[in-house]
């Protein structure tokens, strides 16, 4: 039993890889120096032709995908009342807070007028009622304080054994309010990721003259959706066997087997939607006559197909490794259909192009790196992950080929 | 576990009816119509000779640097195209062995994109329908650029403190009695300012003295919903950089899905409503009872 609650990992927090991770974070910062002092011209390949780069299309749309895991877990486990995956919903919203707070520096980065971001939440009499991007920003924001919420027993539990501090006072009075209001923090919870996460795909329905016709569709908002449960399901594969190799903790395999339905099934009503789209806008032709982007269209497509094809098989179920397989190729789908969309299928013409600059890729370095040690500290400081075993010798790193549960 | 499942499913199915069928009471988007009264430009290709006057004359009347290029040791004030300190630009087309120059500027859309997506309305429609920017509401997201299918904003991306930059139809001037100065510079009437019922007047009794010298069509006049900014064209329009946009605003198709899924904010209150009554019961039932 008491191996099912959700422990503190402890142990060191500077390790070698946190070490890498801060030599990248400070790579990042001498970069943001410049983009604030010099400009966006400075130290980005930016342009009037493509104003939306690396930035916004990985750290911000590709990202908040990733971080998507919150929300899929908790639509399983509190609507849909699959009790069994509770242990893997903490370690879920702890990624989905960071990569949402991670998404949201990136956007004070990449706006060129940061400080006049405080009047987005502050002055709805300014609120442009048709601006999908308004909307997103909105709901974005207050997702971030949702899943703090959501996430906030981990902390406050931890400060509750304190004994007589005055945090420890805070966090039992806090937790029983917390617990009986969690249905509609839950609910909330839910509510914002469906709105946001579909309204990111709705960001680029205006641009129907600029995004190619295999991406450009009115279904935009279901495609980003339903990535946003692929990438959420696949991404919990992911964090659970990196956390069980790296904090030498018990394998969730069996749990995670019977999640591939679900992920499969996701996977391939994507597939499903979006061929139906382009079957009902007469553009099966352009699958095969669009060049570089019927290859990216059919790469994406491929892997959609081949994780949703590997999540259904039992063997895949049966090590951590193919598990992990599956869930990279999903998540490789993913990935690559939000940066087609809004980078490499987006074409304003007149000869504009666009590749990220050395300087945009090593901030979103730098963001990942932030975001993993951030990760790894929580973890050992608090309550979030369940199957840890407190006090025993650390065992050496369960190898990938174990098929332990 | 069934039981819950059928009911949390149960539940979602009716609030999604329910949101379906709400928003139909009320169609309350507001899409705005070009009108006679609007101040825009009537740009007649064929009569454009490629001097260049309205670009000098536009960043005198606007206080816009020289956008300056060596070549070869000679300066010129050449841009390719609109940029952070060009608001209008004159391009040379040759396509099938016909050439000359044309105009391109903001087009002044009735219901542009650009104002569509704009966060705080820092783009918006101003007074004559001018397409104008108030840099105080600006966070420098630069949707605009992605939502324009013309191109026209355009950002200072070497600025540490920058803003969008684009054609405001000279709106500054209007207190003094002067109006755009690209159509006060224009030699040859190629560049035309006036309100959009008179453009669209001269613009339809040129083509019909000279039928020969132009496609008989006025780009603008329905094209994106209607601009206030119009073409005359001897050659294909596309051909002189105009987009074949339909006669839909650009915005339409965003407006349409987000004003559906979002109408009156019915659909989310009612989500919200029923994830939170699921979430309740399957937390009751849960707690005490253990887990499979």
């Amino acid at each position: 039993m008491n191996a099912h609650r959700p422990r503190p990992v402890e142990g060191k927090i500077l390790g070698p890889g946190v070490k890498l991770m801060l030599v990248l974070w400070a790579a990042a910062s001498v970069v943001i120096l410049f983009r604030f002092f010099l400009g966006l011209g400075a130290t980005t390949a930016m342009n009037d032709g493509y104003p939306w780069g690396l930035w916004i299309a990985f750290d911000v749309v590709v990202g908040t995908g990733l971080a998507s895991g919150g929300y899929a877990m908790a639509l399983l486990v509190f609507v849909f009342n699959k009790g069994r995956y509770h242990p893997l919903v903490r370690p879920a919203l702890l990624t989905s807070l960071l990569g949402y707070s991670i998404a949201g520096i990136a956007v004070v980065f990449d706006v060129g007028r940061w400080w006049n971001l405080w009047r987005v939440p502050v002055m709805p009499w300014e609120w442009n009622g048709t601006s999908v991007l308004l909307e997103v920003a909105l709901c974005i924001m207050a997702y971030v304080a949702v899943l703090a919420l959501e996430i906030s027993p981990a902390v406050l539990e931890r400060w509750r054994e304190e004994g007589k501090t005055a945090r420890a006072e805070l966090a039992r009075a806090w937790l029983p309010r917390i617990e009986k209001a969690l249905p509609l923090i839950v609910a909330l919870g839910i509510l914002l990721p469906t709105m946001h996460q579909s309204s990111i795909g709705a960001l680029l329905l205006v641009a129907g003259t600029k995004l190619h016709g295999l991406w450009h569709t009115g279904l935009l908002p279901l495609l980003f959706l339903l990535t946003a449960f692929g990438m959420g399901y696949a991404v919990i594969y992911f964090e659970s066997i990196f956390s069980s190799v790296a904090f030498g903790r018990a394998m969730e395999t069996r749990l995670l087997a019977r999640l591939g339905v679900v992920v499969a099934a996701v996977l391939l009503a994507f597939v499903v939607v979006r061929f139906g789209g382009i079957l009902a806008a007469g553009r099966m032709g352009l699958v095969f006559t669009s060049g570089h982007l019927t290859f990216f269209f059919l790469l994406e497509t491929a892997l959609f197909l081949l994780a949703a094809w590997l999540f259904l098989q039992q063997h895949t179920h049966a090590t951590p490794a193919t598990q992990l397989q599956a869930a990279l190729l999903a998540l490789g789908g993913g990935a690559l259909y939000r940066i087609d969309t809004f980078l490499t299928a987006y074409s304003p013409g007149n000869g504009w192009s666009y590749f990220p600059s050395v300087g945009e890729i090593v901030v979103t370095l730098g963001l990942v790196a932030t975001e993993t040690v951030l990760y790894v500290t929580i973890v050992k400081k608090f309550p979030i992950l369940a199957g840890v075993t407190v006090g025993a010798t650390r065992p050496e790193p369960a190898g990938l080929e174990q098929g332990a549960t | 576990m069934t039981v819950t499942r059928r009911t949390a499913l149960k539940t979602l199915a009716a609030a999604g009816a329910a949101a379906a069928v709400a928003p139909g009471a009320a169609e309350a988007r507001v899409v705005r119509k070009p009108s006679d009264e609007d101040y825009g430009l009537l740009v007649d290709v064929a009569l454009c000779v490629g001097c260049r006057a309205c670009m000098t004359k536009c960043r005198e009347a606007n206080g816009l640097k020289p956008d300056v290029q060596e070549i070869g040791g000679v300066p010129y004030d050449a841009p390719l195209d609109m940029n952070g300190q060009t608001l209008t630009v004159i391009k040379r087309f040759d396509e099938d062995g016909a050439s000359g120059f044309v105009k391109a500027q903001c087009m002044h859309c009735a219901h542009p994109s650009c104002v569509s997506v704009c966060m705080l309305g820092a783009l918006h429609k101003a007074e004559h329908g001018v397409v104008a920017y108030d840099v105080d509401r600006c966070v420098g997201c630069r949707y605009c650029q992605v939502g324009c299918p013309f191109n026209v904003p355009k950002f200072e991306w070497a600025k540490a403190v920058p803003k969008i930059v684009k054609c405001e139809l000279c709106r500054h001037r209007y207190k003094d009695g002067k109006f755009a100065a690209c159509a006060e510079a224009c030699p040859r009437e190629a560049v035309v300012f006036g309100k959009r019922g008179e453009l669209l007047a001269l613009a339809r009794s040129r083509l019909a003295a000279s039928p020969e010298a132009y496609q008989p069509k006025i780009y603008g006049e329905h094209d994106a919903g209607g601009t206030a900014v119009l073409y005359l064209s001897p050659v294909a329009f596309e051909t002189v950089g105009l987009p074949a946009l339909g006669k839909e605003p650009g915005p339409e198709l965003s407006e349409s899905i987000q004003h559906g899924i979002y109408q009156g904010f019915v659909a989310p209150v009612v989500l919200l409503g029923a994830l939170s009554f699921v979430t309740w019961r399957n937390h009751k039932k849960v707690s005490g009872e253990e887990e499979r």
